[in-house]
């Protein structure tokens, strides 16, 4: 290695433990939390794992050894994770991190898992959201494990949404699922019929409930709700066939059939009759949008889970490579260092390690704003409601001065004394999270899951041959597939692009990110070796570049930054979800340098720990930043036209790009008085006037100038961030690992 | 009838069995390489004694479950956050040094005056729990110490099983040579038993019980007495992994009564 530079207090000792996550991901404090991670890790570890082991995924259908997993789910309190202590939980209060911290510990063994105890939640979710009190407390108590004494089985939920092609249901806002009314006879509660299939449906084959999202095709009901259904209802309740997945079998997946009959207290959230119409108070847009929001970040953690869950596995494979060979005695480089002795594998399992943390950092920090948002939007809907304003379209409109607000306040220096009264709204704090859970939301869903499915392709990698057997350790070519689907669940990649490229551009979070911008280069003072300063440059690009992508037109006056102009807008929703991810990460490394030392066990070899952890950002950034340049450059001058040659048979472009030209024997002469001069031209003419065997001449950069100034300070600002790889990758090499996995592989 | 029984456990906190447990020789003696940071468990025989213990407690309806500790409690803290959601217990943490080879005697000392002024105790009623073996470094003694040290002369080790009768009086197997058990009848309380692994699985997580447990264990760390063991002088002579073995013979005519008679033959010479 060129640069073995650390010293030993600055090697991280061993891989990053409890005491150290706990602080970075911020729930140190939390001991419900804690004891939820360990409760849900032993789950993963030993249930799930030995499920995996056997080969429980090998077959489509719901067996006993998978309904034992749900079992232990209940017995460790993973699904009572959801509920609040008075339904049968033990967390109180918002649950977007707890839930997150759940899929984290299922999915380092098993997507499929994960996913099972997740779409349980997600049934709950509509009424747990949206729903009337009496729906939240029947099914969220029927949901709950059976208490001490208590001899029941709990409710299992499913989410039926997604509909059979065309209509599929995500992002359409069409469904096929009907409701009509079925019977209502005078001053009695309406009955409705209701007609819906599903498809794709996790927890479908053991579901007593679902939570399903039809449109009225009566003109007695308006528009659409989503709607609960039992298993015992009057009609048909059929769980359908399995889904023959390829990947998340221990998850059950079907396309069930409903055509039941069900009174209209089952429209979640309830109703309203109006001149004899009756009117749900939700639509099922506004319920899927509620829901969405919430229950995306916990797939994108999953995906984080499984590329941090890959580099022990690696590193031991790494190290051991060579153990047993006849050339590797104990002692020698070969036989204690192994593959690690090449800076390549190094390197490379620096960038899938670094991306983990990278996509946990956002997906708990996503989480956690939502912990922090619920309890706002509440006060915000009630604060509205005494207005008298309610609904969708009317609360964005009551909030723009509160958006304006938002903005000010972002605008305030430290100690304007205006700066507490506007903190102090509740709508203005409301406006504020809300425009970044709406770009988190998605960044994290998109990334983690977009992003991070390449990166477990290159965990693979690293393996070898054997990283594509069933024999791998960690399940890495089960977990690299499982992450395909993740990029799918709840919305694909494009809706999650499509929903970035209309919140990225709200003045309120452009003014939050501009103050994360400079709040990226003061931390960039005191923690240069973090690449928030190559951070702060990227971010800076992104920014202008969307300045000028929303003006400037194409050749034939096209808007470039338009709705419908998806290779504009999505790449720049790409750039954006690499930017945040990566602030995201370093600010929890400055969280464990900051309460690191008060922990007795992450302090010891703090210094160590955040050395290696500061320079796995230092690696992200500069990854973040060479793809933001990239995009932002193919973005700013994509959609200029190439200059061509001008066709008259002189050898000369068009317009101005002939300036750039110069003939040969002009270019000799002044070679003799500036020698050098011809490294410099761009384009040369032959001695016939001819000009070289290509498209046109060299484009220009007139107009660009500013794009330019940007893109270079930010390649200059790349300096330091392969030293830093080159310190992880010797971290890497060090780092002290277990004897074994503690799950069986 | 049940009886009212009043279980001391005693466990320390030992590095994860599956951590690269690495001797090193630190400023306080002998240790083991960078064992703050190394996940924590509790010591797993200890563990089979706070199981049976709770099994016990749950059994004999207003017994009491003590859990005392003496390590680090920073690494306590972290252990409880998976214990405490397995039994019901009270924990008195001790708080001590987390690594090195701490003498035997001044442990038990110190666990033995922190066991006597538990509020409370009823020491006639007392069964002292702990481990028979130790995952870190175990002296095999301390346990016996601590009974001696409390005047317990009733003492029993590699405990697999108690039963209580109804007079208050117990029966113990104890593992014995050649996978035996011995079969002992005690006539009561006070008694020291150190566990072998007993017979219960290890219990589930529950984050319900954790939670309660909580309200005492967090005050109860935040309390913690720090106790300073005397250094005892030990030094490493000389550290090596267990010996393996491993002896392959393919044998194609051999009936599996005559294999078995073999591989008896065989661990009997060892």
């Amino acid at each position: 290695m060129g640069t073995a530079t650390l010293s030993e207090e600055k090697i991280m000792l061993a891989l990053p433990g409890d005491a150290v996550r706990q602080i970075q991901w911020r729930f140190a404090d939390r001991f419900d939390l804690q004891m939820l991670v360990q409760s849900a890790r032993s789950v993963a570890r030993g249930t799930v794992a030995r499920l995996v082991a056997a080969g429980e995924r090998n077959t489509h259908e719901w067996t006993p050894g998978k309904s034992e997993m749900m079992e232990a789910f209940d017995r460790a309190g993973v699904t009572a994770a959801f509920m609040e202590p008075e339904e049968g939980g033990f967390i109180a209060g918002p649950k977007n991190l707890a839930l997150a911290l759940a899929a984290f510990e299922l999915a380092w063994v098993d997507g499929g898992a994960a996913t099972a105890s997740l779409a349980g939640f997600l049934a709950l979710a509509p009424i747990h959201e949206r729903g009337t009190a009496e729906q939240i407390l029947r099914y969220k108590s029927l949901s709950a494990p059976p208490q001490p004494g208590e001899d029941r089985k709990p409710w299992r939920g499913a989410f039926v949404l997604t509909e059979p092609i065309p209509y599929v249901g995500v992002d359409t806002g069409m469904l096929s699922g009907k409701m009509r009314v079925a019977e209502w006879k005078e001053g009695e509660e309406p009955w409705l019929q209701i007609d819906k299939r599903g498809r794709f449906i996790t927890n479908i084959a053991f579901a007593n409930f679902v939570t399903a999202a039809v449109i009225s095709d009566d003109e007695r009901i308006k528009g659409s709700c989503v709607v609960i259904l039992e298993e015992t209802d009057e009609g048909i309740f059929d769980h359908g066939t399995p889904t023959k997945k390829l990947v998340h079998q221990l998850s059950s997946t079907g396309d069930p059939i409903f055509n039941l009959k069900v009174p209209a207290s089952r429209i979640v959230g309830g109703y309203t009759v109006k001149d004899g119409v009756i009117v749900p108070n939700w639509n099922h847009g506004e319920i899927i949008e509620a829901v969405f929001r919430r229950t995306r970040v916990p797939v994108g953690v999953m995906t984080a889970a499984k590329l941090l869950s890959a580099i022990e596995p690696v590193i031991r494979y790494q190290r051991g490579r060579f153990r047993g060979a006849e050339g590797a005695k104990p002692g020698t480089v070969r036989y204690e260092q192994g593959i690690q002795q090449r800076e390549d594998a190094l390197h490379r399992l620096v960038d899938v390690w670094a991306t983990g943390e990278a996509a946990t950092s956002l997906g708990l920090a996503t989480a956690r704003l939502f912990d922090t948002l619920d309890p706002i939007e509440k006060r915000k809907t009630a604060i509205l409601k005494e207005s008298g304003i309610q609904g969708g379209r009317a609360e964005m409109k009551a909030l723009k001065e509160s958006e304006q607000r938002a903005i000010e306040l972002l605008s305030l220096a430290p100690d304007s004394p205006r700066r507490q009264e506007l903190e102090a709204d509740p709508l203005v704090q409301f406006v504020l999270m809300d425009a970044e859970a709406n770009v988190l939301c998605p960044a994290t869903k998109l990334w983690n899951t977009g992003h991070g499915t390449n990166l477990l392709r290159e965990a693979v990698s690293l393996m070898g041959g054997y990283g594509i057997t069933e024999d791998c350790p960690g399940f890495l070519a089960n977990k690299w597939m499982d992450a395909q689907l993740e990029a799918t669940y709840e919305g694909p990649e494009a809706v999650q692009r499509r929903q970035l490229t209309v919140t990225m551009t709200s003045e309120v979070f452009l003014a939050e990110f501009r103050a994360w911008t400079a709040e990226m280069r003061q931390i960039a003072s005191s923690h240069p070796g973090t690449g928030a300063c190559t951070l702060a440059s990227a971010m800076q690009m992104w920014q202008w570049t969307l300045n000028y992508l929303q003006t400037a037109t194409d050749p034939a006056g096209g808007k470039l930054y338009h709705g419908q102009r998806q290779g504009v807008t999505f790449p720049m929703a790409d750039a954006l979800c690499w930017l945040v991810a990566s602030r995201a990460q370093i600010l929890d490394v400055l969280e464990l340098e900051a309460r690191g030392g008060d922990d007795p066990v992450a302090a010891e070899g703090l210094e160590g720990t955040v050395q290696f952890l500061s320079d796995l950002c230092h690696t992200q950034a500069a990854a973040a930043a060479g793809e933001v340049s990239r995009i932002c450059a193919e973005l700013v001058f994509g959609y200029k036209p190439h200059p061509v040659w001008n066709g008259s048979g002189d050898g000369l472009a068009d317009g101005e790009e002939q300036n750039n030209c110069f003939l040969a024997g002009e270019l000799e002469e002044l070679e003799e008085t500036v020698p050098g001069i011809s490294t410099m031209a761009v384009d040369v003419l032959g001695e016939d006037g001819g000009h070289p065997p290509k498209a046109g001449p060299c484009a220009g950069c007139a107009g660009a100038s500013d794009f330019l100034r940007l893109q270079n300070k930010l390649t200059t600002c790349l300096s330091g961030s392969r030293l830093a790889k080159d310190r992880a990758a010797e971290t890497v090499a060090k780092v002290m690992i277990p004897e074994a996995l503690d799950y069986p592989a | 009838m049940a009886n009212l029984l009043h279980i001391v456990v005693c466990a320390g906190v030992v590095p994860d069995p599956l951590q690269t447990l690495e001797p090193v020789t630190g400023p306080a003696g002998p240790g083991l390489k960078n064992e703050m940071v190394l996940p924590a468990v509790l010591d797993p025989w200890a563990a089979c004694a706070l199981y049976e213990a709770a099994n016990l407690a749950a059994k004999n309806p207003g017994s009491k479950l003590w859990l005392v500790s003496l390590g680090s409690k920073a690494k306590l803290q972290q252990v409880m956050m998976t214990i405490a959601q397995k039994a019901a217990f009270e924990l008195v943490p001790i708080d001590g040094p987390i690594g090195g080879f701490p003498d035997a005697h001044s442990t038990a000392a110190v666990l033995a005056e922190t066991i006597a002024a538990l509020p409370g105790l009823d020491r006639s009623k007392l069964l002292l729990f702990g481990g028979w073996e130790s995952a870190t470094r175990g002296a095999g003694v301390t346990l016996q110490l601590v009974g001696e040290r409390l005047g317990i002369t009733d003492q029993f080790q590699g405990v697999d099983q108690i039963d209580l009768r109804e007079d208050g009086s117990f029966e113990v197997l104890e593992r014995v040579e050649g996978g035996k058990h011995q079969l002992s009848v005690c006539a009561g309380t006070p008694a020291v038993l150190g566990w072998a692994t007993g017979n219960l699985a290890e219990p589930r997580n529950n984050p319900q019980v954790g939670m309660t447990n909580m309200r005492t264990i967090m005050p109860a760390l935040a309390k913690a007495k720090a106790a300073k063991l005397e250094a005892n002088g030990l030094r490493y002579l000389s550290v090596s992994l267990p010996k393996q073995q491993r002896t392959t013979r393919v044998e194609k005519n051999l009936s599996p009564d005559e294999i078995a008679a073999e591989l008896v033959e065989w661990i009997g010479a060892e």
